[in-house]
């Protein structure tokens, strides 16, 4: 059984009286990657959470086509500032297969697999701490690819990074989006946004202005909030 | 003066010829302080561990409590265990006052709170640190106490270090409990006391700097062990 659809309804999380997102109405299927964009403080990172299910819900559901317990296994997270765990490179990727009791042995080497993908093989051994802010990115990808989860949330995994870390980033998604991964993330990039979505999740005072395709999105987008965030105008 | 080279000198001229007394009450004092040391982490790095990944109601004041409890009196801690381990006490049955046993338990008490209260801080900063993964990997409570005593086992080997530290130089308790007798419960700190107490400066002397020599010896064997100061490589 597949884990989509994921869908939410009315759902909301607030912090200390205050919305930080919802009431989110929304359905997530298929293929590709959905791309969240929105100013600063809108409500991204509160929505990918929620839709993981790392941060509880005030009101409303969100739902899979299996079990919690089920979804849960079968998806990850990628953080905007990635944790390195104080262990080795390999051992830090190895760490969610030692979790559902992958042997040590078949973790490491599948690790190592990972490890080398990612081109961190010279490193495989060293402590995971010492690593640039773009190889402990992808440091971070490949540990929540690892599992080859259905959904993988992420938030703005390229934020900060330069253009060829960026680009190496991207090449992982595309690839996991053929291995059959489907994409949620964050971003403030619209020519990532571009390049990489095949729709579009605008996000604005902490609820979803729009959701439509890319494609749609691009070309004409059907809100102001849409329009101004096109223009590169400021919306708050 | 004169007490401190002629100290030296004894400490020198023990520790070169061997003696027999000397490596006695030194292998006691290791064994009763190493035993205590083991059964002390034992309880109190799970203990940390738990007080930073768990929410309940009384973890503040857990908190709070074991903080209070590191400057535990070692000679009101004797007294007690005394009264609990005499004839008279629940576990008097037992027969193990004035024995190396029970000075072990003693410095148990006295060490826990001092093991799990440093290990707590340090494991309360890798928990802020690796909360959001180990929630998104939605790790189950055991396996977040595992991964936090596993990820901060060089600050945990700091924790322990201080445990030993504070057990290899007690005294107070382990005089009452033990009862400094020759054989058997004599250890490095009580015969330093009791050499005092003869006017024995000299020896007295001797036997400190045996028990500093001691204390530095186990500290940089551990930190070598644990290889605490490399960096780059796990």
């Amino acid at each position: 059984m597949t884990l989509l659809p994921l869908i939410a309804k009315g759902a909301t999380v607030r912090r200390r009286g205050k919305a930080l997102i919802g009431p989110v109405d929304l359905q997530l299927d298929g293929q590709g990657i959905t791309i969240v964009i929105g100013p600063n403080g809108a409500g991204k990172t509160s929505l990918l959470k929620m839709l993981h299910g790392i941060v509880r819900l005030n009101g409303g559901s969100v739902t899979w086509n299996c079990s919690v317990a089920e979804a849960q296994e079968r998806q990850a997270f990628v953080f905007q500032q990635p944790v390195m765990m104080r262990r080795s490179v390999v051992d830090n990727v190895a760490y969610p297969l030692r979790l559902i009791g992958v042997p040590r042995g078949d973790a490491r080497a599948r690790a190592l697999d990972w490890v080398t993908r990612i081109g961190l093989e010279a490193a495989a051994d060293r402590s995971a701490n010492v690593l640039s802010g773009g190889e402990r990115q992808k440091l971070a990808l490949a540990r929540a690819l690892i599992r080859k989860p259905e959904v993988l949330f992420l938030d703005e995994p390229c934020a900060s990074l330069d253009g060829r870390a960026t680009r190496e980033i991207e090449t992982l998604l595309t690839d996991a989006v053929a291995a059959g991964t489907r994409l949620v993330m964050s971003t403030h990039n619209l020519g990532q946004a571009s390049r990489l979505a095949t729709e579009i999740i605008l996000v604005a005072r902490g609820q979803i202005q729009e959701h439509q395709s890319a494609g749609d999105f691009f070309a004409g987008p059907n809100t102001d909030e849409g329009r101004a965030f096109l223009r590169g105008d400021i919306i708050e | 003066m004169s007490e401190l080279w002629e100290g030296i000198a004894q400490a020198f001229w023990l520790v070169v010829t061997l003696d027999a007394d000397l490596v006695e009450i030194t292998l006691r004092s290791l064994r009763v302080t190493l035993t205590a040391l083991v059964v002390a982490s034992v309880i109190a790095l799970p203990l940390a561990a738990i007080l930073a990944v768990r929410r309940f109601r009384l973890r503040r004041a857990t908190i709070a409590v074991l903080n209070a409890l590191m400057g535990l009196p070692p000679v009101v801690v004797g007294l007690v265990v005394y009264v609990m381990l005499s004839r008279a006490g629940p576990f008097g049955v037992f027969g193990l006052l004035f024995t190396p046993t029970a000075m072990i338990i003693a410095q148990v008490i006295i060490i826990v709170p001092l093991i799990a209260s440093i290990a707590h801080q340090s494991l309360r900063e890798l928990w802020s640190d690796y909360h959001d993964l180990l929630i998104s990997l939605h790790t189950s409570q055991t396996q977040r106490i595992k991964t936090l005593l596993w990820d901060g086992r060089r600050a945990l080997l700091t924790a322990a270090l201080a445990g030993f530290g504070r057990a290899i130089g007690e005294v107070g308790a382990i005089m009452v409990v033990g009862g400094n007798i020759d054989h058997h419960t004599r250890v490095l700190t009580t015969a330093i006391a009791l050499e005092t107490g003869k006017g024995e400066f000299a020896l007295a002397l001797g036997l400190g700097f045996v028990l500093i020599g001691l204390a530095v010896a186990v500290n940089l064997c551990i930190h070598w062990l644990g290889q605490t100061e490399r960096t780059g490589r796990w």
